[in-house]
């Protein structure tokens, strides 16, 4: 078994309590173990995490950039969705 | 004229059958992404010269920060106390790190790293022609932290703004690291230039011999490289090589007096008109000599590579057998 045989995992990484895991990078490991292992060693020398995970990127689904303009368009034409679309009488607080 | 207009038309016309709509479409949102200092990220179209150069770059980094753990961690053993072994240990560890963020980033495009390890260790790849250099003694240790590193961070500090996502994101993480690696090499040489007169000798010698070859890390001079225009336009590059050794040769001579050391350069001066120094030639026959191979440590460099590859072959293979018996050889068997 080489290198490549090797799943490709993608690593998350909680930098203090508090905060959500981000993506901090990914990694070759045989298994979830050592892929902890591992991204203990690659992305946390200096303290910069207090919890990870490591998920097989195999597992991941992601949206495509190609239909990147379709897929998010619901989005776009809804300025209703954001508070700077109303217009407040001056002088109102707290609102 | 209207002949002429015509021969245009008909000329415009057969280049547009030639490209498919759809790939003149996504090489205008590359190039607009691009122009407006947008990332390209890993599953954007790109131009396939784009991904080779990127390829092609990011290899040759990630090859150096592996092949640059070797010249260093030839003194681990002989460091003179315990405080900088340990820092030595720690500095060759990040070097294994940074070549593993760079061989992620270059996965991204499609490149695997058996391939780009096969290609360093068949020499169809190559490294940094700094670390085919020896480091005979102590003092050596300190000039590679002090100038081989601060070049590099001169060069991959305008990096972290590169075109391409994870290359740039690499670089950021690398860049925060290479700090402390410069930091510890400057404080190692200033404790020898302060020490006995031998000790002080010692760290002359040392900035003596590396820092030519660090002026060399910046790449030939702007007429001579061959990738630079096109790096430039694609922004993967953001400053040209001589900009670049230019900035690092200022920074380094404020730093040299403070060190009490003397950069060995007669030429070297300030030029008030310029707002710069002016150094001497650079050798660049010894610099393409090295590049084919001739420099004094290439063979023993990836002959150690090689080695230090097929010796850890039964880590890989107690790993991967210990996976298969744990999971059935299921979780995620293949990625």
């Amino acid at each position: 078994m080489t290198d490549t045989d090797w799943p490709l995992w993608e690593v998350f990484v909680r930098s203090r309590r508090g905060l959500s895991h981000t993506h901090a990078g990914s990694l070759h490991a045989p298994d979830a173990e050592l892929a902890l292992r591992n991204a203990r060693d690659l992305y946390t020398r200096r303290g910069e995490g207090v919890s990870i995970w490591v998920v097989p990127a195999a597992a991941i689904t992601a949206s495509s950039p190609d239909e990147k303009d379709p897929f998010f368009a619901p989005a776009a034409d809804k300025p209703y969705r954001h508070p700077t679309f109303y217009e407040i009488p001056e002088g109102v607080k707290h609102l | 004229m209207a002949t002429a207009a015509a021969h245009r038309t008909a000329a415009a016309a057969a280049h547009d059958a030639q490209d498919t709509a759809a790939t003149t479409a996504y090489e205008r949102a590359f190039d607009a992404a691009v122009a407006a200092d947008d990332r390209i990220e890993p599953r954007d179209w790109m131009p396939d010269a784009y991904r080779a150069t990127l390829v092609r770059q990011i290899a040759q980094h990630a090859h150096s920060e592996i092949i640059g753990m070797q010249p260093e961690a030839n003194w681990i053993t002989r460091a003179p106390s315990l405080r900088r072994k340990a820092i030595l240990m720690a500095k060759v560890q990040d070097e294994a790190g940074h070549g593993l963020y760079l061989y992620s980033a270059a996965e991204t495009l499609g490149t695997g790293r058996d391939e780009l390890l096969d290609k360093l260790h068949s020499g169809r790849q190559k490294y940094s022609s700094i670390f085919n250099y020896p480091t005979l003694t102590w003092a050596d240790v300190g000039a590679i932290g002090w100038l081989v590193d601060g070049a590099a961070i001169t060069n991959q500090v305008p990096l972290c703004r590169c075109s391409y996502g994870p290359y740039a994101r690499a670089m950021v993480r690398i860049c925060k690291e290479e700090s402390f690696h410069q930091r510890q090499g400057y404080e190692l040489l200033l404790a020898l230039s302060n020490g006995t007169p031998e000790q002080h000798a010692m760290a002359q010698d040392a900035v003596d011999r590396w820092w030519w070859p660090s002026l060399m890390m910046f790449g030939p001079p702007d007429d001579a490289s061959q990738h630079s225009a096109q790096s430039m336009a694609w922004k993967i590059k953001r400053h040209s090589n001589d900009e670049l050794r230019r900035r690092f040769v200022d920074i380094c001579v404020p730093q040299a007096e403070s060190l009490g050391l003397a950069l060995p350069d007669p030429d070297l001066r300030w030029n008030e008109e310029r707002g710069h120094h002016d150094f001497g030639a650079i050798d660049w026959t010894e610099f393409w000599e090295v590049l084919k191979g001739n420099g004094p440590c290439n063979e023993q460099r990836i002959t150690q590579r090689r080695r230090a590859h097929d010796e850890g072959a039964w880590v890989r293979e107690a790993a991967a057998a210990h996976a298969a018996k744990h999971n059935g050889g299921t979780q995620g068997a293949r990625a």
